[in-house]
């Protein structure tokens, strides 16, 4: 008796550290979640891609806005049997959208996302109480779950993700023009409010896809934490994206590899901590680099702007 | 002999010989207003191919509203204009266009290199493909403006000065034959006002470009100007700098007591009574370290962090 007392604690650290880590009959889980994995990599592709231009607009705040309303929309979609993939689609849209037109400038946009982030997040919470369905589902739309995500999930999921990548790609060159200078590239004939309205659908979508896997809360960990790490890094055009889709999809794919591990413990730490930690790195190595003072100048022969 | 020739630098010059200096924008009786303030009208404006044209005036009298209209982003309310012999239109390649600084942030996925090539084909749909060709064309661009030490450095970490100089190298980059400039100088110092609007005269001289520079101090590039358009309430004034910016021609275009004062080579007006249409960045304006309280207010507007 007295020896089980004794050990109590050392067992209290040991269930908790099982908890976050426990990889018996790994192989047998991997198999179960591979829909997910394959998820995961989907969405760090186009979340390390569309956090580019999340960064260089200026938005991040604004993802986290339409983060909160794709979670009103998924939690109506549960509560009136619509489907949570529709529902989050049509809150996240309708959040771009608003926000797109009524705040083109930055400060407007700010406080446009201030008031359109606690109404949602209000809307999603009554819904969810008004829900009959297992608490689990409900709390995973906040903070993101490892469902098994079946095939005609995985499918939607792919589809919106292509629709994003490509709507992305075409639209690349002229939204990064109006990006980091909108006089210029309006001088030059880009179509400047139109691209931004395309950009706040893209976003739409990317979020409301994003929160089925990571949840509405987190869902900054795959959409500005990558880029912002990125650009630390590098500024190059082509390195920034490809780093920030990498860094995405190691945080995605090994926070869901770590997760399955766990005991019942949500996916979302493990990935925003991998996401956060490539961060922290990012910015080490930029720190030591302006220390040393490498920038890619050539300094030999001292030339006046 | 093609009249007007517009295609080439060569034609251009081929033509100006044969009749003259070749006008790249003529303004007829143009007027521009809003609801009930007209900012001018009747203007007349011929830009010929190398001329350099500086473009004053108080704030609000329509300085940037002027570039705006030859830009196509703004339809004048009467009158017409002309860019090498057609109606103006939205995104004109050949019309480079540059800004006021900015500085840019670490958020902006540029190196010096990749500004210029958004200046090449920014307007173009899809990602840019290299190409040796189109790094061959940057690298000329980077030469020509002095940008080569910086090439690939990112431009969050670029001076003003810098990033000004890569700016008319932006501009230059669709073979213009026109150059807007807005206020290109403001808030660098005195080195790289010199070194920017330099470079800016040299390049109108060895591409035959007409410059329209906007700017509220002329002294930077007065050596340069060959003619002045001075803006004030509502009405306007065209001509050498020495027949424009005089006491009298200044008194009488704003309607109050300006005093036009020359001092070893550089000129400073001087209001000695607030004009009716005086702003306080009016006559007062042309000072070194000068800075545009107006501009510097829209700048942390639109550049505020969250």
């Amino acid at each position: 008796m007295d020896a089980v007392l004794s050990l109590a604690p050392h067992l209290a650290a040991a269930d908790w550290w099982s908890q976050l880590f426990d990889f018996s009959d790994y192989g047998a889980l991997l198999a179960l979640v591979h829909n997910s994995i394959l998820a995961g990599a989907v969405l760090g592709l186009v979340g390390g891609l569309i956090g580019v231009f999340v960064m260089s607009r200026d938005m991040a705040f604004a993802v986290h806005g339409i983060s909160e309303l794709s979670f009103a929309g998924a939690s109506a979609g549960l509560l009136f049997g619509v489907g949570v993939v529709q529902g989050s689609l049509v809150g996240s849209i309708i959040a771009a959208l608003l926000i797109g037109v009524l705040g083109s400038r930055a400060r407007d946009r700010n406080s446009i996302t201030a008031v359109l982030m606690p109404f949602g997040l209000g809307l999603g919470i009554l819904c969810l109480a008004l829900y009959p369905g297992r608490s689990a589902n409900k709390f995973g739309l906040l903070t993101g779950q490892i469902v098994a995500v079946d095939d005609p999930q995985l499918g939607s999921l792919v589809v919106i993700a292509a629709i994003v990548l490509v709507g992305v790609l075409v639209v690349w060159r002229p939204l990064m023009f109006a990006s980091v200078d909108a006089d210029v590239a309006s001088a030059r004939g880009v179509p400047v409010r139109g691209l931004s309205i395309v950009f706040m659908l893209l976003l739409g979508l990317a979020v409301a896809v994003s929160v089925q896997i990571v949840g509405a809360l987190l869902v900054l960990s795959i959409l500005v934490t990558p880029a912002a790490a990125a650009l630390r890094v590098s500024a190059s055009p082509l390195m920034v994206p490809l780093l920030s889709v990498v860094f995405a999809m190691v945080s995605m794919v090994g926070g869901i590899m770590l997760a399955i591990g766990g005991n019942g413990i949500p996916i979302s730490p493990y990935v925003t901590t991998i996401s956060f930690l490539i961060y922290v790195v990012c910015r080490v190595i930029a720190a030591v680099r302006k220390r040393r003072g490498i920038s890619g100048r050539i300094t030999v022969p001292a030339t006046q702007a | 002999m093609i009249e007007g020739g517009r295609n080439t630098d060569v034609a251009a010059s081929a033509a100006s010989s044969a009749s003259g200096p070749e006008t790249v924008l003529r303004l007829r009786d143009a007027a521009l207003g809003f609801a009930e303030r007209t900012l001018w009208h009747g203007l007349d404006l011929d830009v010929h191919a190398g001329e350099f044209i500086a473009v004053l005036g108080a704030n609000g009298s329509g300085k940037t509203s002027l570039l705006k209209v030859i830009l196509g982003q703004q339809h004048l309310s009467a009158g017409t204009i002309d860019f090498l012999g057609e109606p103006v239109t939205r995104g004109n390649r050949r019309i480079g266009y540059i800004p006021q600084q900015k500085l840019a942030d670490e958020r902006t996925p540029l190196r010096a290199r990749d500004l210029i090539g958004l200046g090449l084909d920014g307007q173009r749909w899809g990602v840019a493909l290299p190409s040796a060709q189109r790094r061959r064309r940057i690298d000329e661009l980077l030469t020509a403006v002095g940008a080569d030490a910086y090439a690939n450095v990112p431009i969050s970490l670029l001076s003003g000065g810098e990033q000004q100089r890569l700016r008319v190298g932006q501009a230059l980059a669709a073979n213009p034959r026109l150059l807007l400039c807005d206020e290109p100088l403001l808030s660098l110092d005195l080195a790289h006002q010199r070194g920017v609007s330099a470079l800016i005269d040299e390049n109108r001289r060895r591409r035959n470009l007409g410059v329209l520079f906007v700017t509220h101090d002329i002294n930077p590039v007065l050596d340069m100007v060959d003619r002045v358009l001075y803006l004030a309430g509502g009405r306007f004034r065209i001509g050498t700098p020495d027949d424009v910016l005089r006491s009298d021609v200044l008194s009488e275009l704003y309607g109050a007591q300006v005093d036009v004062i020359r001092s070893r080579g550089r000129i400073i007006v001087a209001g000695t009574a607030e004009g009716p249409h005086a702003h306080p960045d009016g006559p007062h304006a042309q000072h070194d370290e000068h800075h545009d309280p107006h501009h510097d207010a829209e700048y942390v507007q639109e550049r505020r962090p969250i």
